[in-house]
C-alpha cells in the first residue's frame, strides 16, 4: 500500500543564484539557439529550475525515507506556474513538500505508486516566482 | 520552428502552432541534458544499466523532451510570455527516434490586463505514438 504518512512531509529547501552561464548552458541542452539566451540580459527558459532538482537540500526536520526503488521510478508529470520572470542576479529558494501519494493499476508497468510533490520558489524580494509540481511514478516492472 | 511574433489578435481557438520535428535523437542529446540539468540517472546514459532492468537501451530524460517542447513553445509565443507549462510523460524517447512537436490553441481570453491563450501540446515519435502530452498558458502581445 502507498504510505500516506509522508503526505505533507518537508523535503527541504535549496537556495541558488540564477546565473547567466547556466542559462546559456541549459538553453543549449534544450537545443534553443534563441539569441536572447546568449545576450547580456537573458531570462531563464521555462524549465530552468529543473537544474536545482539534484542540489543538496537542507531541512529543519529529518528528511523522510520515501521507500522508493529508484531503478523503477519514472517522471510521470511536471507542471510549472510562472509568477515572476527569472533573471541573472536573482536568488531563488525552492522549498519542496510531498502533496499526495496514491496507487493505481497501470498498463505500462503493473501496480504504480504516484508521489506528488510541490516546490515553491521564492525570490530575493520574498515573492513567489515559480510553483513547480512533480509526479514521480514507481512501477513494479520496467515500463514499455 | 522558426521564431515568430504571435499576436493575440491573429490567433483563433483551434489554430495550430507551426509543426516542427527533431530528427534522429542521439545519446549526445541526453548526455548534454544530463550535464546541464545535473540529472545523472544512469538510465539516460549507461546502456549496461538500462538493459539490465529491461529497457532496450538508454532513454531520454522526460525533462529533455519537455525542455525541447518548451523551446518549441517559446519560439511560438515568445520568451518570457509563458505563464503555465504542464507535461505528462506517456512513453520513452530512444536514440534514433524522430520527434514531432505540435500545439493547438484551445482558448483565448483576457486575464487581468493580459491577453492570454491556452494551448494543448503533444510530442509524438516516428510511429505516431504520443510520448508526451501537455498544455501551456501564454500571455501574447497585442497589435493595439
Amino acid at each position: 500500500m502507498a504510505d500516506k504518512s509522508i503526505i505533507g512531509a518537508d523535503l527541504g529547501a535549496t537556495t541558488f543564484p540564477v546565473e547567466r552561464g547556466k542559462i546559456r548552458e541549459f538553453a543549449n541542452a534544450i537545443l534553443d539557439d534563441n539569441p536572447v539566451y546568449q545576450g547580456d540580459d537573458p531570462v531563464a527558459p521555462p524549465t530552468f529550475t529543473m537544474t536545482t532538482a539534484f542540489w543538496p537540500r537542507s531541512s529543519d526536520t529529518p528528511l523522510p525515507d520515501l521507500g522508493l526503488n529508484y531503478a523503477r521510478v519514472l517522471h510521470g508529470e511536471q507542471e510549472f506556474e510562472y509568477l515572476k520572470p527569472l533573471k541573472p542576479g536573482d536568488t531563488l529558494t525552492g522549498r519542496t513538500k510531498i502533496s499526495d501519494v496514491y496507487e493505481k493499476e497501470g498498463k505500462r508497468g503493473g501496480t504504480m505508486k504516484f508521489i506528488v510533490s510541490e516546490t515553491s520558489f521564492t525570490n530575493q524580494d520574498g515573492d513567489t516566482a515559480i510553483i513547480a509540481r512533480q509526479v514521480l511514478v514507481e512501477t513494479s516492472k520496467a515500463a514499455s | 520552428m522558426e521564431r515568430q511574433e504571435t499576436y493575440f489578435e491573429d490567433v483563433q481557438e483551434g489554430d495550430g502552432a507551426p509543426a516542427w520535428q527533431l530528427e534522429n535523437v542521439t545519446r549526445t542529446h541526453f548526455v548534454k541534458y544530463a550535464g546541464a540539468s545535473g540529472d545523472f540517472n544512469p538510465m539516460h546514459h549507461d546502456d549496461t544499466v538500462a538493459t539490465k532492468v529491461g529497457y532496450p537501451s538508454v532513454f531520454g530524460h522526460g525533462m529533455f523532451t519537455a525542455g525541447v517542447l518548451s523551446h518549441y513553445v517559446t519560439d511560438w509565443v515568445g520568451v518570457g510570455n509563458v505563464r503555465k507549462f504542464r507535461v505528462r510523460f506517456t512513453g520513452q524517447v530512444y536514440p534514433g527516434d524522430t520527434l514531432s512537436f505540435s500545439g493547438t490553441v484551445t482558448k483565448k481570453y483576457k486575464e487581468g490586463d493580459e491577453s492570454r491563450i491556452d494551448a494543448d501540446l503533444a510530442v509524438a515519435n516516428q510511429d505516431g505514438k504520443v510520448i508526451l502530452s501537455g498544455s501551456t498558458t501564454a500571455a501574447l502581445p497585442s497589435r493595439g
